[in-house]
């Protein structure tokens, strides 16, 4: 079951974090008449899937990427896409306070009732911490009765052994088709992973479908909050 | 890109010196490569429009090859590099590409600068 929302903020730094894990979550609130708006800080400039013999180069990339995102916002039934201008890679460089804002002004903008991001320190890659660190930072500054929900995703190896299970598990079992086709849109980065992952959906891999089927997320806890 | 034409790609080389070019010059594993081996020390470095001026630029070694531009006080080298291109823009884009089609490292010289 799916919590009905007012309005869903997405935020991500790379064009397909979105795919993975949330795209059957964001299909759902659309389905259901929820408005989403996906923020996406990135355009993924400093990806090393270049192909041999490559397909793109590092100056041509961020345009492959752009027109991949937007047809998974166009697989999802997305139609709020913000593409921030920021630089791959380079997040966590950019002044602290100037990524509070850009939040701040997301939120103050489209006044979400949940707030869908990574979770600050188990989400691997320093673009997604330092994202995870300004939704967590420019949230908690407001009127705790205004906060939206925080739903995070964590995926470090040590990530049950801090957060334990997630809470949140949604059922995309009939999302599953577009959940497909927005990984399918993102071909640059994920040819290679999708020809397995079709392969082990086939043979009803169990942890396949699962990862399909289900999405988990950690609802932000601000009393074990990480600063 | 296609494959390094080692003479090819020294005429293009020995096309920019003596002029101010942006350099776009990074080596990197992959955000992720600690991630999926925990033992693997992840390390990496980016610089991009920078300009300078080289007096000498070098490709060495069979495939995949060096490349070293002599500067009046400094250096800039560069090692596994498999593919270039001479992009719309007059750009000469350098790439070592895995067998697998991850870029390794990246050496491009444009008299104009690079996007953002």
């Amino acid at each position: 079951m799916i919590k009905k929302e007012r309005h869903v903020l997405v935020i991500f730094p790379h064009p397909d974090d979105e795919a993975f894990g949330v795209s059957g979550t964001i299909s759902s609130y659309r389905d259901m008449g929820v408005p989403v708006t996906y923020a996406c800080l990135t355009l993924g400039e400093m990806g090393r899937n270049l192909g041999n013999p490559p397909f793109a180069n590092r100056e041509t990339l961020p345009q492959i990427r752009k027109e991949e995102l937007k047809n998974a916002c166009k697989a999802m039934g997305l139609d709020d896409l913000r593409m921030m201008g920021f630089r791959d890679k380079t997040i966590e460089f950019e002044d602290d306070e100037k990524m509070v804002k850009v939040v701040a002004d997301l939120i103050e903008e489209t006044n979400p009732s949940l707030v869908i991001s990574f979770y600050p320190g188990l989400a691997v890659h320093p673009d997604h911490d330092a994202t995870a660190r300004a939704v967590v930072r420019a949230i908690r500054r407001m009127p705790e009765m205004e906060r939206p929900a925080l739903y995070t995703l964590a995926f470090a190896n040590n990530t049950v052994e801090v957060l334990g299970e997630p809470d949140v598990i949604h059922d995309v079992t009939a999302k599953a088709d577009k959940k497909v086709a927005t990984l399918n849109a993102h071909a640059s980065q994920t040819v290679w992973m999708m020809k397995e992952m079709e392969k082990k959906l086939e043979e009803l891999d169990p942890d396949a479908l699962k990862w399909l089927n289900y999405e988990r997320f950690y609802t932000y806890r601000w009393d074990q909050d990480f600063e | 890109m296609e494959k390094v034409k080692a003479d090819h790609l020294q005429e293009l080389i020995t096309s920019f010196a003596n002029k101010d070019v942006y350099i776009h010059l990074e080596t990197t594993n992959g955000s992720y490569a600690a991630h999926t081996n925990e033992a693997f020390f992840n390390a990496g470095a980016f610089i991009r429009n920078i300009i300078v001026k080289f007096e000498l630029g070098k490709v060495a070694g069979d495939s995949p090859h060096r490349i070293g531009l002599k500067l009046p006080s400094g250096w800039i080298y560069a090692q596994g590099i498999t593919h270039y291109k001479l992009d719309e823009h007059g750009r000469l884009l350098m790439a070592g590409l895995g067998s697998e089609g991850k870029l390794a490292v990246a050496l491009e010289i444009s008299e104009t600068p690079f996007t953002y």
